[in-house]
Parts: C-alpha cells; structure tokens; sequence
C-alpha cells in the first residue's frame, strides 16, 4: 500500500450538471454570451474567409428570396385587375354611332351586367394617339382604323369565370358584334403562370437553402480541424461534449446571420436598381404601381431563417466530425 | 484514491501494455511511477485519466468504479484530477491567464471566482505577471509551470504528471518536485511517472516500477 505521507485534506468537489444550471442560470447564459461573443471575435479576426462564406450564403438566399419578392409584387399587379373583370366588346366597322348608342343601353338592362360604356372610334384614336405615342403614325393614315368598343362589367356574382364566359357567349351572339374579349382570361393565364413559378421557386429554395447547409457544414468542419489541439485539451480537463459543441454551434449561427443580412442587403440593391425602370414602365400603363421592398415581417422570416441554416448546418457538421477527436 | 485490480491492458494488433497490475494509492499519498520507456508508465495514467479504457480489470478512483463508465460521466470525473503533460498541452492562441482559467470556465464558475483562483494559482507558481503573456514567449519551465497551475487551480484530488520534467535542466527539475510536494502537504494525491532515477532517489516517497507491463516490486500487488 501506498500510505498516506501527510495531513489528509480533500477538498469539495462540483458537479455541475443541469441541477446546477438551475441554480445558477445567469452564470449559463453568461456563459452562453462569452462563447456567443467569442465565436464572433474569431471571424472578425478572419474577416477575408468569414466574408467569403457569408458571401456564398448571401448569395444563395438572395437568389430565391429576391425571386419571391418579384412573384409577390407581380400578383399583387395582377391582384389589383382580378376584382374590375370586364369584357371588351368590339362592334362591327358597318355598325353606326347611333345603333352602338342604343346596344350600350340595351346590354345595361341585362341583369347580368353591372355597366356599359361606350367607347367610340374617335375617343378610342384620341386615347390611343396620347398615350402610346403613336400619334405621328395615326396621323398618317387617312381614316380612323379603331372600332367602337362597349366595356361591359358584368355584375358581382357574374364576374366569377364560368359566369363570365356565359356572359362573354351571350354579347358574341349579337349580330353588330365582331369580338367579345374576355379582358380577365390573361389575368387568370397570369395567375397560373405565377403559380407554377411559385412552385418552381420553392424547389430552387430547397435546392439553395441544402447549399447554404453544405457550405456552412464543410466550414466548420474546418474549423473543427483546425482547432483539434484546443478540443483535445479541454476534453482531457472535463469539457463536456455540449462545451465542446458550443463555440462551433455559434459560428454556425454566425455565418448564417450574416449571410442573411448579405442577402437583404443584396436584395435591397437589386430593386433599388429597378425601381427606376418598374416606376417608367407603370407610367406607360397609367398604373401607379410601385415595387414593395421586403416587408418587416420577410426581413425577419430572411434573418431567423439563414441564423436556424447557419445553426443546422454547423449542427450536422459538429455531430458527425466532433466525436471522432478524443484524445490519445 | 487509486485501485488498480488485475488490470491488463492490451492494443489492437496483440500488443499488451500492462499486465495484471494491481496496487492501491490511498488518498493523500504521492507516489512516483517509473520504468524505461515503453513500460506502460504513459498507458497506466492513460486509463486512470480515462484516455484509455482497460482491456481486463477494474479500476477504483476515489471509490467509484470507472473501468466501465459511461461516456457522459467521463468530463465529470475527468474534473477530479489534474493532468500535467510532459509537452505542457497549453493553447497557444491564448494568453497564460486564459490557459489556467479554462478548466475554470468548463466546470462554470462565476466570472469573479475564476479571477480570483487563477490569480491564487499563478501567484503560487511565481506566474503572475507573466498572466497576459502567451505561452510561446515563455521558457521551457515556466511554460511547465503554466501547465501545472492549469492542472491545480481546480483543487483537483488528484494531480497525474506524465514525464513532467523531462525537458527540464536538474535544478528546475527540483523546483518542479517541491512543488508537487507542496501540493501533496495540502492534502492532493499525486502520481508522477518519470524516468528520473536520480530525481526520485532524491525524494523520500514511494516508488512503483513497471518493467514491461508489470509492476516489478510488488508482484502481490502492495507497493
């Protein structure tokens, strides 16, 4: 036996362990802000790499945000039509002023229609020539080409599709009526084109959101490498493999945070680009339509979203490359 | 403190490091550990730092049976015991107070208490203005000696020293030893595995010998 030599002391040992980050939840959280800071300080030291990396994640969640953003303003466009369906009328060349008069009146008395306004040939060329600056090509020619047309809004419950197309079936049947144009058809082929593109669009956000997974994922399985020695020796003092974890998890949660707030930055500059353009383009269209940036609400879906990749994607990385360091 | 039972440790590929080892270091002892090199002085702190895990055997720390524990208690147990390594194992992106206060800051102490016996340990060890130096800027010794107040500023029960002064010259290897004796007179274990005869002879403690993975002085399992 190996006798004890001298006086006998021990001192008391701590176990901490969940009891005990009960007891002390400020000192956790102070922990948890060290490491939170500290996983911050190394990128900021790193600030060429870090940027990369937060460019790349930048990048890919700008590409499906910014594509929903357009699809958002363009139904909101489209939106603005759905509710003034109407149907546009055109009347034979042969049909006079006076019979287009009395079929405006006629077609108002239908119970189906809400109302009807005529446009004659000569305010359809005058409307024509001041806003679509054809008015030197107009002038050229020796006799009004435009038809008379009567705008037809057909009446709540009428302006549904089916309804309209009976409505739209109903004035073809007329005999001063050359065409009877359905004006909500491109709307509704609008409607369905934005809807593909809305799935489209969330196959490319899965796609791009797996790389902002993989990207995170190999940097900090880098990052792991090259801290090896660090992990090794705080596991031979008794770090717990959540100690360990941690700084990893937060870098993680770091690069996804900046990566979003890259991509809102890349976002806003993009439509700061357009918004020029789109505001000279609703002009043409008599539209007041504006381009709507990212509402708070996106800005905070963007933000929480890359920072939940981020911490994922360190997550996976951590759980598969973390365990294999022990020391030896 | 310690309790060694038929222990046997034995490699993947055949090669056996230790062989039955059986012996029992109370607590509040200090003890050197020797043999040539490759007698399995470095695998036997191994599995009583739990690095290693035992092939046959049991293994006693402070009463508790570790030789089949679970993985979660190993950091746990681990915090009993202070491990100072013959390459020092210091962090050298961090200062020399930071090193000392790591063990602190895993265990989740209060930010003032980590101050206050980080500062206690460096002063004990002659350290304390170095405390915002970095390890690399350090002498050989007093890179030890950082790596030695890392290991006690937890008040460990038990201090491992693996070959803890083998880079260092006669005299500061002394030092080194009065320190550990130091410790020992507060009430710590100690176990240190040398190779130091001379160091050994010069200090009045028990003496366990490995010799190709068996405790050479006492085959009945008493030192």
């Amino acid at each position: 036996m190996i006798g004890r030599r001298r006086n006998q002391r021990v001192s008391a040992q701590r176990r901490p362990g969940w009891l005990q980050r009960l007891q002390l939840p400020h000192v956790y959280l102070q922990r948890h802000a060290q490491v939170a800071l500290d996983s911050l300080g190394r990128l900021y030291r790193n600030p060429l790499a870090s940027l990369m990396t937060a460019a790349v994640i930048g990048i890919a969640l700008a590409l499906p945000s910014g594509l929903y953003l357009l699809l958002d303003n363009l139904q909101r466009l489209s939106g603005s039509w759905d509710d003034q369906a109407s149907l546009s009328v055109f009347l034979k060349d042969e049909v006079p002023a006076r019979t287009a008069q009395d079929m405006a009146k006629r077609i108002t008395g239908w119970p189906e229609v809400a109302s009807v306004q005529l446009i004659t040939p000569e305010q359809a060329l005058e409307e024509f020539s001041s806003h679509s600056g054809f008015a030197d090509a107009l002038e050229a020619l020796d006799e009004n080409p435009l038809p008379a047309v009567l705008i037809v809004v057909p009446e709540g419950a009428h302006s549904e599709p089916e309804a309209a197309s009976e409505l739209q079936k109903r004035l073809r049947g007329l005999p001063e009526v050359e065409l009877a144009q359905l004006d909500l058809e491109w709307v509704q082929r609008l409607s369905a084109m934005i809807e593909i593109a809305r799935r489209g669009l969330l196959v490319i956000s899965a796609l791009l959101a797996l790389a902002v997974l993989l990207v995170i994922g190999n940097t900090i399985r880098l990052e792991i490498q090259n801290r090896r020695q660090e992990i090794v020796v705080t596991k031979l003092i008794g770090a717990t493999d959540p100690f360990v974890r941690r700084p990893f998890l937060y870098s993680g949660l770091w690069y996804g945070l900046l990566g979003a707030l890259l991509a809102w930055l890349l976002i806003s500059a993009g439509f700061w680009l357009l918004t020029g353009p789109v505001a000279t383009l609703a002009g043409l269209y008599q539209s007041d339509f504006s381009l709507r940036t990212l509402p708070f609400l996106s800005l905070a879906t963007l933000l929480c979203g890359g920072s939940l990749l981020g911490l994922l994607g360190s997550w996976l990385a951590v759980g598969r490359h973390l365990n294999a360091i022990e020391p030896s | 403190m310690i309790r060694f039972t038929n222990v046997s440790k034995r490699y993947p590929g055949g090669f056996e490091a230790l062989n039955n080892i059986s012996f029992h270091m109370e607590k509040g002892a200090m003890a050197f550990l020797t043999g040539h090199s490759g007698a399995g002085k470095s695998t036997l702190l191994k599995l009583i730092a739990l690095i290693e895990l035992s092939s046959r055997g049991q293994i006693f720390l402070d009463g508790e049976n570790v030789s089949r524990l679970s993985k979660r208690r190993i950091p746990f147990i681990r915090r009993k015991i202070g491990f100072i390594f013959q390459d020092h194992h210091l962090l050298f992106d961090r200062t020399v107070y930071d090193n000392v206060a790591l063990p602190l800051v895993i265990a989740g102490y209060r930010h003032q208490e980590i101050g206050r016996r980080v500062r206690a340990a460096l002063d004990k060890l002659g350290l304390l203005s170095k405390e915002r130096l970095y390890p690399i800027t350090l002498s050989g010794g007093e890179q030890q000696r950082v790596g030695i107040a890392r290991a006690v500023v937890n008040k460990p029960m038990l201090l491992l020293a693996d070959e803890p002064t083998g880079n260092l010259d006669p005299d500061l290897s002394r030092e080194i030893m009065q320190l550990f004796s130091l410790f020992n007179d507060v009430g710590v274990s100690v176990l240190i595995a040398t190779h130091d005869i001379q160091l050994i002879r010069s200090l009045d403690y028990p003496v366990l010998t490995l010799e190709h993975g068996r405790l050479a002085n006492n085959p009945d399992g008493h030192a």
